[in-house]
């Protein structure tokens, strides 16, 4: 019942107003049940939270760039990576070469979009491998519980305990160098910390209501696993993949650096600072400057999207 | 407390047991004797060469003999350099890696904590994102990228500092600078997040009602409590610190530990290899596992939180 048909202008006492200045009005039942703003799903709501955050977007924005670069960059230079002009060593940056020429002639701008495309598929490809054995063994450890969990567990602690870039460096040793034998070597004790996180994630997760009802319809282990745990996982999970990536690219330029990573002749950033390194004595600074750049903004870029990511998926443990 | 040291120990022993048996795997898997490339010894001498470091007994003896130098802390001679032992060549690296170490670990919990610290009180202030705005940009800049940075704007254009070497506190000021730059990084986030956190505790507000001075505060109630989380971490910080050592000693000619063992890789001088990665992971091992003792020991909570976790 609402009030109608008020005269602007009464002064009468309550008890005074007359009957007729009131009117039924129906009510509309459809109307106060509809929905007036759009529902938003917790990826929506998360995404909403990731565009506020001005760093975490310039990141991203700088890593699309990147990427775009890493794959067409090359197409529009008139270099090959790898041919070699001495006459032309250590030009400084010019409409002719961008980004200068290296101690062998080599055009520094087109070594660096090479050196994009091995460091980012390090990074991702190490990612997504420990992404995908962290989550089945993280998954069936939590799951499980009890005693499977307990054994996982210790082999995990073990595991934990090996120095991660040791391992990798002693990896490389005896697989010898390449593109492939880093990202195995990178992702053989690289999964453990992922599995970590999956296995507390379903620990938490397993025991809420909505789980017992699934269970209680009668649905398969793996169907509870795919459809009611994992999704309610995925936030810290992606949160980890993004900070994984930074240290994956890291690690390539490491062991490029040191000579066991890729080697010389081909374009990665870490090869291209360790051929610096004579040169920035001499005063050639482009030769440095650049992979050192892009090594640097790329992994700044992934450590601020990765926070921005914690941030907007987790709002609870905001800060 | 005993129970809990105990089960460390043992995952501790276990892991070492791993990575040595992985080490002597690793290094008779890699197909050819490491005397190949000599060119000119006849196969008698390569007999010889091969019997002298017991290459010619099968698998099971090798592994034995291997793990028995180990536990003795005998690496044998070095296959490239006949001369020196992996043991010489250890006691004279050694002690500077480990100055290097030390002194940046030092640097790094310092400047790390105070920049977290006042991050955390100028919170939300232009203070508290320009050290955080550091802390971001030092975890994104790879050591060695660093390094070469600090060379040539400081010791080579600016001349300030010497560019290599390891001679006098003048040498050591860029390389401890790039090694510290990082883990000081995660030091200050890791503060600033704990302190914030403690900083809304009760206790806090209590102390503050009782009328201690800010200062007093801010050291006794806060920051004690704020650092126990760096303690977990410094586990981890001091395995990064030490592979940092590796390319820091290459590209400021610190003749350290590293040094070798870049040195031995590229000269695949097995033993030397061997030796350093054991060496170098029991060190490590035995520090994480330090960490975790002190972690239980410090924070009584823990004790409390095993029970309701198992």
């Amino acid at each position: 019942m609402k009030l109608a048909n008020k005269t602007p202008n009464s002064s009468l006492p309550p008890s005074e107003v007359p009957d007729e200045w009131f009117t039924w009005k129906e009510q509309d039942r459809t109307a106060s049940e509809a929905v007036s703003r759009p529902s938003l799903s917790y990826w929506k709501d998360a995404w909403r939270r990731l565009v506020k955050n001005k760093l975490a977007m310039a990141g991203l924005v700088f890593l699309i760039l990147l990427v775009i670069f890493a794959v067409f960059g090359p197409i529009f230079s008139p270099y090959d990576v790898n041919r070699q002009d001495l006459p032309n060593q250590y030009q400084p940056p010019s409409a002719d070469h961008w980004f200068g020429t290296d101690s062998a002639g080599r055009d520094v701008f087109t070594r660096t979009w090479y050196g994009a495309r091995i460091s980012l598929f390090v990074g991702l490809m190490a990612a997504l491998i420990d992404f995908t054995i962290g989550i089945i063994y993280g998954g069936i450890s939590g799951y499980k519980g009890g005693r499977t969990d307990n054994m996982m567990m210790r082999i995990i602690e073990i595991l934990y305990g090996l120095p991660y870039l040791l391992v990798v460096i002693l990896l490389l040793v005896v697989l010898g160098p390449s593109l492939s034998t880093i990202v195995i070597a990178l992702t053989v004790t690289g999964w453990v910390g992922m599995a970590r996180i999956v296995r507390g994630q379903v620990l938490q997760i397993k025991n809420f209501e909505f789980i017992l009802a699934s269970k209680s319809f009668g649905t398969t282990t793996s169907r509870i696993i795919r459809k009611n745990l994992l999704p309610n996982t995925m936030g810290p999970i992606i949160v980890q993949m993004t900070l994984t990536v930074p240290s994956a690219i890291f690690a390539e330029a490491f062991l490029s650096f040191l000579g066991l990573g890729i080697q010389a002749p081909f374009a990665s950033w870490g090869v291209m600072a360790n051929d610096a390194l004579g040169a920035i004595l001499s005063g050639n600074w482009w030769t440095l400057f650049f992979p050192a750049f892009f090594i640097s903004f790329t992994m700044f870029a992934f450590n601020v999207l990765g926070d921005g990511l914690q941030d907007a998926l987790d709002p609870k443990l905001r800060k | 407390m005993l129970r809990y040291i105990l089960k460390r120990l043992m995952i501790m022993l276990v892991t070492l047991w791993i990575i040595v048996t992985l080490t002597f795997i690793l290094m008779v898997s890699i197909p050819g004797s490491p005397f190949n490339s000599e060119r000119g010894t006849n196969e008698a001498v390569q007999a010889n060469l091969e019997a002298h470091y017991n290459l010619d007994e099968p698998y099971i003896i090798q592994y034995l003999l291997y793990l028995k130098s180990i536990v003795t802390f005998d690496f044998g001679p070095s296959i490239k350099q006949p001369s020196q032992t992996v043991n010489d060549m250890l006691g004279r690296g050694f002690p500077i890696s480990f100055e290097l170490g030390i002194m940046t670990i030092i640097v790094a919990v310092i400047s790390g904590v105070t920049l977290g610290v006042f991050a955390a009180l100028k919170h939300n202030n232009v203070i508290d994102y320009l050290a955080m705005g550091f802390a971001v940009l030092g975890i994104s800049i790879p050591n060695f990228v660093l390094a070469t940075l600090l060379i040539q704007q400081l010791a080579v254009n600016l001349e300030i500092f010497p560019v290599a070497r390891w001679l006098s506190p003048a040498h050591m000021i860029l390389p401890i600078t790039a090694l510290a730059t990082g883990p000081m990084a995660i030091i200050a986030r890791l503060t600033r997040s704990t302190m914030l956190e403690v900083l809304t505790q009760d206790y806090i507000k209590m102390a503050r009602a009782k009328g201690l001075s800010p200062w007093k505060i801010i050291i006794k109630h806060a920051l004690k409590n704020a650092l126990l989380p760096v303690v977990t971490i410094m586990g981890t910080l001091l395995a990064s610190i030490l592979t940092g050592t590796f390319v820091i000693e290459k590209i400021f000619a610190v003749p350290g530990m590293g040094k070798y063992f870049v040195e031995s890789i590229n000269q695949r001088d097995y033993p030397v290899i061997m030796g350093t990665t054991v060496f170098y992971s029991s060190f490590l091992i035995i520090m994480l596992f330090l960490v975790d003792i002190a972690y239980g020991i410090l924070d009584p909570r823990i004790k409390i939180h095993k029970k309701g976790g198992e």
